[in-house]
């Protein structure tokens, strides 16, 4: 249990980004990089974590009872931000490149010149 | 640390355990399969997975965060996106 | 290179890349042994310095306010780029939406998702409207609400009125909404500065109850702020992929 959480982190890696790798669609490619980007949440959460902790919110908890590191959750919110935000604009190039190509296979794009 | 806020921490280490399987397993189905609403689905029920995983590391806001944007923003636009597409090879 | 060679060079590629950051991450000290002093020394001075009970958003809105003003800008210039990317390019047309609407034959909206669809809209605006005001109690915040109130105008695309989509979120005014938002945050922090305090340092009245809805400053009014950018944002975006799915066609047809 002390390294089993990394080792699903390591896990999430690799496969997300054999998906980037070996992707014939664009759209395939784009959520396999969404993959990739949440192992990097469970990262942080998972450094931040204290065994035996609440959630660092003291509403109905007394004001000092050990709770979880809230910095690394901080971090985690504008990681999830920065992913929908570069999904959308993504996205919005796979649309083009479509339009302008005619197909979404990223091993023809990478032959077609201008 | 034992305090009367939180469940036994062997209890705790189990969910955790069990979640992070399930969060494994739910990526290599997301990587496997192949694009299309699919694809977009199986990211959405992912998202959920995440989601509850956050919340038994103790994050309820990362999990708020996560719902909203993994399961609902993200599929939602992966679909216009798919749409589009599809509409034009007919 | 054929598509099996590069398969068989990435697993072994891959491989070793894994292994080094399992190896990496070994070193760290382990599952639940946060060392760290600096999570522990928020925890024992949030409560007191800023009277807001949920500390993560104590750390994103007042201690680390900074980096937040830079994710805003990050969601400012996403929706900016989706609109500038999918601008109508030379050789389409862009058919008008109530034409669009009249002459389509698609098949029409089950009526179970119109119903399950409109009776979830207003629900969802309250809960919206809530998450984003009480960032310093509960965990809720300025970003999970906002996502929550564009997801109200999707439901409303969603039960079978796009007509009624375009009209309740017109460009201008969503583009309003979202620049007084981004402006509002970095406004709040200027104003810091104009009474010769640091950028984006607290200096509304704290309240008495730690943690009540009028309470820490200016952490419930940035939050405000960061929801309705957040939404306007996620509506532009999902408007401007509707814009290329529905009215934008190759010129000639």
């Amino acid at each position: 249990m002390q390294v089993f959480p990394f080792v699903v982190v390591a896990w999430i890696l690799g496969v997300g980004l054999y998906g980037v790798v070996t992707s014939r669609h664009l759209v395939h490619q784009i959520v396999c990089l969404i993959v990739v980007q949440s192992s990097t949440y469970v990262l942080l959460l998972g450094v931040g974590y204290v065994t035996g902790g609440v959630a660092p919110y003291f509403f109905d908890v007394p004001n000092h009872t050990p709770a979880v590191d809230p910095v690394v959750q901080a971090c985690a919110l504008t990681d999830v931000v920065v992913e929908a935000a570069v999904t959308a604009m993504l996205l919005a190039f796979a649309i083009q490149a479509y339009k302008r190509f005619g197909t979404l296979d990223p091993q023809e794009l990478a032959d077609l010149k201008g | 640390m034992n305090t009367p806020y939180t469940v036994p921490v062997v209890m705790m280490q189990a969910l955790q355990i069990t979640l992070l399987v399930l969060v494994a397993a739910g990526a290599t189905a997301v990587v496997l399969i192949r694009a299309g609403v699919r694809q977009v689905l199986m990211l959405s029920i992912y998202g959920v997975l995440l989601a509850v995983l956050f919340l038994a590391f103790q994050a309820p806001d990362v999990t708020l965060s996560e719902l909203v944007v993994g399961a609902v923003a993200l599929p939602v636009i992966l679909l216009l996106t798919l749409a589009k597409v599809r509409k034009r090879e007919q | 290179m054929t598509p099996r060679q590069r398969r068989w060079i990435f697993l072994v590629a891959g491989a070793g890349l894994v292994a080094f950051y399992l190896w990496g991450l070994t070193g760290l000290p382990g599952f639940g042994n946060y060392p760290g002093p600096y999570g522990f020394a928020i925890l024992r001075v949030a409560v007191a310095q800023t009277n807001a009970t949920g500390v993560v958003s104590a750390i994103n809105f007042e201690y680390r306010g900074f980096d937040t003003v830079g994710e805003e800008f990050i969601l400012f210039v996403a929706a900016a780029g989706v609109a500038t990317v999918l601008r109508r390019l030379r050789g389409e047309r862009e058919r008008s939406a109530a034409g669009e609407a009249a002459g389509r034959d698609v098949p029409p909206t089950s009526s179970a998702v119109r119903m399950v669809a409109l009776l979830f809209t207003g629900p969802v605006v309250l809960a919206g409207w809530w998450l984003a005001s009480h960032a310093q109690t509960n965990p809720s915040g300025g970003f999970q609400g906002g996502v929550l109130l564009a997801t109200a105008f999707i439901l409303i695309y969603l039960s079978g009125e796009f007509l009624a989509f375009k009209r309740l979120s017109p460009a201008n005014l969503t583009d309003v909404v979202e620049a007084v938002g981004a402006g509002g945050f970095v406004a709040i922090g200027l104003s810091a500065v104009a009474m010769g305090l640091p950028y984006l340092k607290n200096f509304l009245p704290l309240g008495q109850v730690p943690g009540a809805v009028s309470s820490s400053g200016t952490i419930a009014l940035i939050s405000f702020f960061v929801g309705i950018e957040v939404a306007a944002a996620f509506i532009l975006i999902v408007g401007e992929l509707l814009d290329q799915t529905l009215l934008i066609r190759q010129g000639g047809r």
